[in-house]
């Protein structure tokens, strides 16, 4: 077995890639990989956002409907999970995997095989993730901050699989990011500082390290409640000396973090984009790594201003206020780089860029609602109602997977040879953009007026901002199906993309050709005045 | 070319080393956070025996102030705890300083025996470090068989060194069913 194996990666390195199925599973290859992760998020994507449908649907009125509120509990959990652990995360690691070796003239990842592992543990986890629907007392149903003893003393029996579901996820993260960290600091072709990479390659690398540091937590809060729940112990349990507020604090340890790590990848595909279609320079490149290493600094230590309504001495809300709203100085020298880019530059509206200026806008939004949701008082009335929900919707949806999408138009024509189909591609662009804020505009207002989040029913006073928005939902769901199309077209055929194929590319993943052969950069560049735009 | 270089496994070698850090530092905020409590009050509990230090006591009994504090008690049931459980007298009017007694009025109208504990929090969390107990029935564990009823007793001193806006303090107990965290532990000393 081991032989063949050998023999289809001999094979691999001088002739491309192997022929059937098989090439899939044993791949080595990072651009095969990143294939492989792009396509899994996608399918996710498609998965979470069909729970999303689902429970759009049963809000589009009062009353019950559709569904019972015990699944429609399971369905706002899933939906989260699979959208942030099995959308998002793998999304950007596909993108890495496919551009962080081009982008620094490597020739693979530093870790091929262990690449190969950590794509391969995500299908099992999401598979058992998954099936807790078919199962005795169904799936998770304490949303996707399972916070405990609703999780370990409430939960159905499927929270078990749950956790170990979260364990493979984080192995196979934790494996990622140690993989990209290693290509950065040692594969660089020779002569490349690392304040010469692209800032896709800089929020990668700083990404990684956060990923490092706070996946070993939300490993080590899941075993506290797997301990919790098995083996007698009392970790967040009361009446065994435990404390429920506890698990709070060190699940949003983790979790404030992984918000970063949901969009700092973003931040460096914007970087990318708009200077390519603005035709100048990226403004303040090194203003850009600083604010992007502060802003990952910051991360981790405002994490209690998720749970300002727990109980905090006055001293402490203070503190997590005050810290909160520094991440807006950081933030705010970011968009402002991106609009000095685009000012006075010589723009064109292709896709990726239609995509990217949407990011820097809606994004903007979503975070001065946040800076909103910061302010303690504020915060009081604001807690678990819609406003929130609007609020991490704005930066994760036309935040992170507006980027996503922006990367997938603009990197498409160099990973297939194939340019994509403009008409088509603007189309999808304004569906979505028109679907998003339908969709998650008023849900601020719902909010105010003070809605709370995870129910399946609701006072007649939201009914009118429900419907508006659940049409919203189904427009911005059913555009995805078109940006499918258009992913699929491209691959099959089109007009042949040129080498550089936009006017105002630079990087090194431009200067080799379209479609990127299946090994680049097999001897590292010399001409390295291409490295960043 | 040979990409899985020496550098390569270092740096792999330690980024592991970091993984494990932070996997024990996130069971490492479990002492932490319990320190930091301890130190602050931060969760509202209230510390074990408090030991009556008699000068200072005999101090106390000399150097009565006129200050009051308005001591109210609450008590509630977690989920599925079958007890009737209430305070014998809803508020006090205490002075800082000097030792008071109450007592928590409990009763099994279940037709099993029940083992119970009491899980204290004050309000305002600050208060907490002022409440010292010299005797409580949340040290241990509350057994009553099926229709017994008891009379548990509260003993507590208010630090005289209370900050001045306090006025109001609220202690409160809830009561939590553990009948099976301990059979099941009596089961594996078995």
């Amino acid at each position: 077995m081991s032989a063949v194996i050998e023999e289809h990666h001999h094979d691999d390195h001088h002739h491309g890639p192997a022929k059937g199925l098989m090439r899939w599973v044993f791949t080595t290859n990072h651009k095969d990989i990143g294939t492989l992760y792009l396509w899994f998020s996608f399918i996710m994507f498609l998965l979470g956002g069909s729970f999303a449908l689902v429970i759009r649907a049963e809000l589009f009125q009062p009353g019950l409907q559709i569904v019972e509120p015990e699944f429609f509990n399971q369905l706002t959990t899933m939906h989260g999970l699979v959208m942030v652990f099995g959308a998002v995360m793998p999304a950007f690691v596909g993108l890495a995997n496919w551009l962080v070796p081009m982008m620094i003239g490597a020739p693979d990842m530093a870790l091929p095989r262990m690449n190969n592992y950590s794509f391969w543990i995500l299908p099992f986890a999401f598979t058992m993730l998954a099936s807790t629907f078919f199962m005795e007392g169904g799936a998770p149903n304490f949303g996707w901050t399972f916070y405990a003893p609703l999780s370990t003393d409430q939960g159905p029996p499927s929270t078990t699989l749950f956790i170990f579901a979260v364990h493979l996820m984080g192995i196979s993260s934790i494996m990622g990011s140690i993989n990209v960290v290693v290509t950065i600091l040692n594969l660089r072709a020779p002569g490349m500082t690392l304040m010469q990479m692209p800032l896709f390659v800089w929020t990668w690398l700083i990404t990684a390290y956060l990923l490092i540091a706070v996946m070993p937590v939300l490993a080590g809060v899941v075993t506290m409640m797997l301990m919790d729940i098995h083996f007698g112990t009392a970790f967040f349990n009361a009446g065994g000396g435990g404390d429920p507020v506890l698990f709070q604090h060190v699940f949003w340890f983790f979790g404030h973090p992984e918000v970063y790590i949901m969009i700092l990848p973003a931040f460096g595909v914007v970087s990318a984009i708009i200077p390519t279609f603005a035709r100048k320079r990226l403004f303040g490149y090194p203003s850009m790594v600083y604010a992007t290493s502060s802003i990952a600094f910051l991360s981790f230590i405002v994490w209690a201003h998720h749970m300002f309504t727990v109980g905090i001495p006055l001293a402490g809300e203070l503190y997590f206020m005050y810290a909160t709203m520094l991440i807006a100085v950081p933030t705010g020298v970011k968009v402002f780089n991106w609009v000095a880019t685009m000012w006075g530059g010589s723009m064109t509206f292709e896709t990726p860029m239609l995509f990217a200026i949407a990011f820097v806008v809606l994004f903007t939004i979503g975070g001065l609602s946040g800076l909103m949701l910061a302010i303690v008082p504020a915060d009081f009335q604001y807690h678990d109602t819609y406003f929130v929900v609007a609020h991490f919707h704005y930066v994760l949806v036309p935040g992170s997977v507006f980027s996503i999408m922006a990367a997938v138009y603009y990197w498409l024509p160099k990973w297939t040879g194939n340019m994509y189909n403009e008409t088509l591609g603007k189309t999808h662009f304004w569906l979505s953009f028109i679907g998003i804020n339908v969709l998650f505009f008023p849900q601020h207002f719902v909010g105010l007026a003070g809605m709370p989040r995870r129910i399946p029913d609701y006072a007649l006073q939201f009914a009118d901002y429900n419907m508006v928005s659940t049409v919203g939902a189904f427009l911005f769901g059913f555009s995805q199906l078109l940006f499918m199309f258009i992913v699929i077209q491209t691959i099959r055929g089109g007009k042949k993309a040129t080498d550089r194929v936009w006017e105002g590319a630079h990087g090194l993943e431009w200067t080799i050709p379209s479609p990127a052969p299946y090994h680049t950069f097999s001897t590292p560049p010399k001409d390295l005045t291409e490295a960043h735009g | 070319m040979q990409i899985e270089t020496q550098t390569s496994k270092r740096t792999t070698l330690k980024l592991l080393c970091v993984v494990c850090g932070m996997f024990g530092f996130g069971f490492a905020l479990v002492p932490l956070y319990d320190a930091l409590c301890d130190l602050t009050g931060l969760n509202g509990k209230t510390k074990g025996q408090y030991v009556v230090d008699e000068q200072v006591d005999e101090q106390s009994e000399t150097d009565v102030s006129s200050r009051r504090v308005k001591m109210q008690f609450l008590a509630s049931n977690n989920a599925d705890m079958p007890w009737v459980f209430r305070p014998v007298s809803r508020s006090l009017s205490v002075n800082p300083g000097k030792l008071n007694a109450t007592e928590f009025f409990v009763h099994n109208p279940a037709g099993r025996t029940i083992i119970a504990q009491a899980v204290p929090s004050v309000t305002p969390f600050r208060a907490a470090r002022y409440l010292h107990k010299t005797e409580c029935f949340c040290f241990d564990q509350q057994k009553l068989v099926g229709g017994e009823s008891m009379d548990m007793p509260l003993r507590f001193i208010i630090d005289k060194d209370l900050p001045e806006d306090i006025k109001t303090i609220t202690l409160s107990y809830t009561l939590f069913d553990i009948t099976e965290q301990i059979s099941g532990e009596l089961a594996v000393t078995n």
